[in-house]
């Protein structure tokens, strides 16, 4: 009885159906131990948090260069800005909008810097559904390659005030 | 009488009492000791855990109906505030104060002792309340939009902090209090042997319990300071892996308490007993050393910490975590399963199932919490926090749908079916409308059920959690949602209204019993099912043939349940291998 005491010498070993399906169990675990290692090396999706400290206005100042240097148009008034394939590229999350919209090319590396103005946010590209964390103070680096092309949304998944609803943004990727 | 009360236990020999004069009495069903001033604080803490139940509960169907965009009920204000609400009284007003009930009732019944301490059971209780009604004073006010993590730098007004700093001590004064009632228990020799599974289960809940508290104390004082401008606000990252070392932890709390209960009421309505005393023990030990590094689920797409760190501890110490639950997955049915045959229900694989009592509510709450916590709660839980994985899952729905089907369909259902026994036993109350009673678990897995599925499913179509508009009306790129997100979020919806029916049924039947039902003091409780009569052959057939380990019926389910998480593990990572690089 699981509500009783239990006199002196109940040690037992496993024995049965319970002994074989702890093993199972068990190599069922090693099979998800190894498979994050396995995909850290060989897979292409990895959330490495690549990041160094950085204040918000040292970023902003980053954003603004960064801007000012590959500004190639504007969209619904936010700066539209093509970094260049293999270089850095950066994104200012803050209460309730992404600065600037970038556009990407299909199959190229970016480093993309994100960092915070304000409150904690959610990086959320959608419709691909990858999901980062935005925190101020730090400078988040995703090596991100596009894969598919098109528009694409990118909305906050971290509540940040009553606003949050508001702050979505775009990334373009050309073929 | 035909009926008999099913889990009616020999009274064992006891040498010793500790107990006041006038503070103990007899359990007219079970003939246990049971110590009354126990009894009493067991009392005022499922009182006020069911208060604080009906209080979320109503800010679950609020929130429910405004994240279904057909209904959209709340405004963007009131959604926030009663996310913070829900979030708080849900997970740790109404948790916390069912077990420190079922810590001060479960060693002091099972173990013959008194209360370690009347004084620090009122104190505890005190901080408990104070807290409580603190918190939801300032949220209800407006002073706390910062939802339940409080994230830093969000700010809410210090009483916000102090509330919960006060809660918590309030809940580690009750830990303290069990603590000292097993210490007793030990020194005057009330008990023989080692202590029971059930209570070697609570035991395990407390000792997380404390290190869970002492992660809250961490990070809630120096917020509480910062909001009070004696410090510099906390390093955002920082906060986050210290608050998840409250805020996960407290849910392997849960898991503790839940599985201790599973035995509990396994043996109450079956009379079921542990296959294996020391792997059920073990597991629990596996849950105390490897559960304690899941706040990294919460990290595992931060900035700031590490690949190396993150899989290391996502993998709960290589899963061993996991482990534990999975045997536990197997020794609660499987102990059902003997007890069942041994009775004659030795037909096919699944007779021993199709024939339990699930016209009692102790056991159809019990079972439905085993099979929702494990192939919902278990099978999502390792596969969103599988570290590269979680990219595809953070922060969206996919989150709460599965929190859902761990602390309310796993958790909260488990304590729902301990209250059919906890009222008539420690309250000495019956039960009004007993065939709602016998309905209500049914309910509310059922509604849980779809909202776990509902939550899940639109998730995974990247429709955010702590959103109060998915569909972004109003800004500046407008973001759709996907069609089939549309169905699964009215699908959540209609299973929260299902869910919240089942919510209040319990609420108005267990207030009905504690204030206004039929006492059976004197007499014993009367028995939720009656054993069916049950022919002797069958039953020497059994006995002959097989021992204790003869489980066909199990061993299928557990098949099909790895399986289940075979399949849905790898389809993941499939998902994960379509969507763009990154490192």
């Amino acid at each position: 009885m699981s509500i009783t005491t239990q006199p002196p010498g109940w040690f037992r070993a496993p024995e049965g159906a319970e002994r074989v399906w702890i093993g199972v169990a068990f190599l069922w675990c090693m099979v998800m131990t190894v498979a994050m290692p396995y995909w850290h090396f060989y897979g292409k999706q990895n959330a490495t948090g690549d990041s160094y400290r950085v204040t918000p206005i040292e970023f902003r100042d980053r954003v603004d260069r960064f801007i000012e240097t590959y500004k190639i148009g504007e969209d619904k008034g936010v700066p539209l800005v093509a970094p260049p394939p293999g270089g850095d590229a950066y994104l200012q999350a803050q209460m309730w909008k992404w600065t600037p919209v970038l556009q990407l090319k299909k199959g190229q590396t970016y480093r993309l810097h994100i960092s915070s103005m304000d409150l904690q946010h959610g990086f959320s590209l959608q419709p691909v559904n990858m999901n980062f964390q935005v925190l101020p103070g730090y400078d988040h680096i995703l090596t991100l390659t596009p894969t598919s092309s098109g528009e694409f949304s990118i909305v906050c998944n971290e509540f940040c005030g009553i606003g949050h609803h508001l702050m979505t943004g775009r990334i373009l990727v050309t073929e | 009488m035909a009926t008999t009360v099913p889990g009616t236990m020999p009274i064992p020999s006891r040498p010793t009492r500790n107990h006041p004069p006038g503070e103990v009495r007899t359990c007219d069903t079970t003939g246990l000791t049971v110590c009354t001033t126990a009894d009493k604080f067991v009392r005022y803490h499922a009182v006020s855990a069911v208060v604080f139940l009906a209080v979320g509960g109503v800010g679950a169907i609020l929130l429910a109906l405004t994240r279904w965009p057909a209904v959209h009920l709340l405004s963007a204000e009131w959604y926030y505030r009663v996310l913070t609400l829900h979030g708080l009284n849900m997970l740790i007003f109404w948790i916390l104060n069912f077990e420190i009930a079922l810590l001060y009732f479960l060693p002091t019944a099972l173990l013959g002792t008194r209360l370690y301490s009347k004084a620090l059971a009122w104190v505890g209780l005190a901080l408990m309340t104070v807290g409580a009604l603190l918190v939801d004073y300032v949220i209800l006010v407006g002073d706390a939009d910062v939802l339940m993590t409080s994230y830093v730098p969000l700010l809410a007004h210090p009483l916000f902090y102090l509330g919960v700093i006060v809660f918590a001590v309030g809940a580690l004064v009750g830990v303290g209090n069990f603590f000292g009632t097993l210490y007793i228990a030990k020194r005057d020799h009330t008990y023989e042997g080692s202590m029971p599974l059930v209570v070697f289960g609570a035991t395990a809940a407390a000792i997380i319990a404390v290190v869970t508290l002492l992660h809250g104390a961490v990070t809630l004082i120096p917020t509480f300071l910062w909001s009070i401008g004696l410090m510099d606000a906390p390093d955002p990252g920082w906060y986050r892996i210290t608050w998840w070392g409250l805020g996960h932890m407290s849910q392997q709390v849960n898991v503790c308490a839940m599985v201790g209960v599973w035995y509990f009421l396994g043996t109450l309505t079956t009379g079921a007993k542990p296959l294996s005393e020391s792997v059920c023990r073990g597991a629990f030990v596996l849950y105390i050393l490897f559960i304690n590094v899941a706040s990294a689920h919460h990290i595992l797409v931060d900035p700031g910490v590490g690949a190396s760190w993150k899989i290391w501890n996502t993998s709960y110490a290589m899963y061993l975590a996991v482990l534990a639950s999975m045997i536990h997955g197997f020794t609660v049915p499987a102990s059902v399963e003997v007890a069942m045959r041994k009775k004659g229900y030795n037909q096919g694989l699944f007779g021993w199932l199709i024939n339990a009592p699930w016209g009692n509510p102790g056991f159809s709450g019990f079972f439905f919490s085993l099979v929702i916590f494990g192939f919902g709660g278990g099978i999502t839980g390792v596969v969103l926090g599988t570290q590269q994985i979680n990219i595809m899952a953070h922060n969206t729905l996919r989150i709460p749908g599965h929190f859902h089907v761990t602390v309310v369909g796993g958790t909260t259902l488990a304590f729902m079916a301990v209250t059919y026994y906890v009222v008539p036993l420690v309250f000495r109350k019956e039960f009004y409308a007993r065939t709602l009673c016998k309905i209500q678990p049914w309910l509310f897995a059922i509604g849980i059920t779809m909202v776990g599925i509902g939550m899940s499913f639109a998730g995974s179509y990247g429709v955010p959690r702590r959103t109060w508009d998915a569909e972004h009306a109003g800004a500046a790129f407008p973001v759709g949602i996907d069609p089939g997100a549309h169905v699964m979020l009215g699908l959540m919806g209609i299973g929260a209204l299902i869910a919240f029916t089942a919510l209040l049924l319990y609420v108005g039947l267990v207030v009905a019993a504690v204030f206004f039902g039929r006492s059976n003091e004197g007499t014993k409780m009367q028995a939720w099912h009656i054993e069916r009569d049950l022919k002797e052959s069958v039953k020497r057939e059994f006995e002959h043939e097989a021992g204790d380990h003869h489980v066909p019926g199990t061993v299928v389910l557990v098949g099909v349940f790895l399986a289940s998480f075979v399949v849905y593990y790898f389809a993941n990572w499939k998902w994960l291998a379509d969507v763009w690089w990154v490192r």
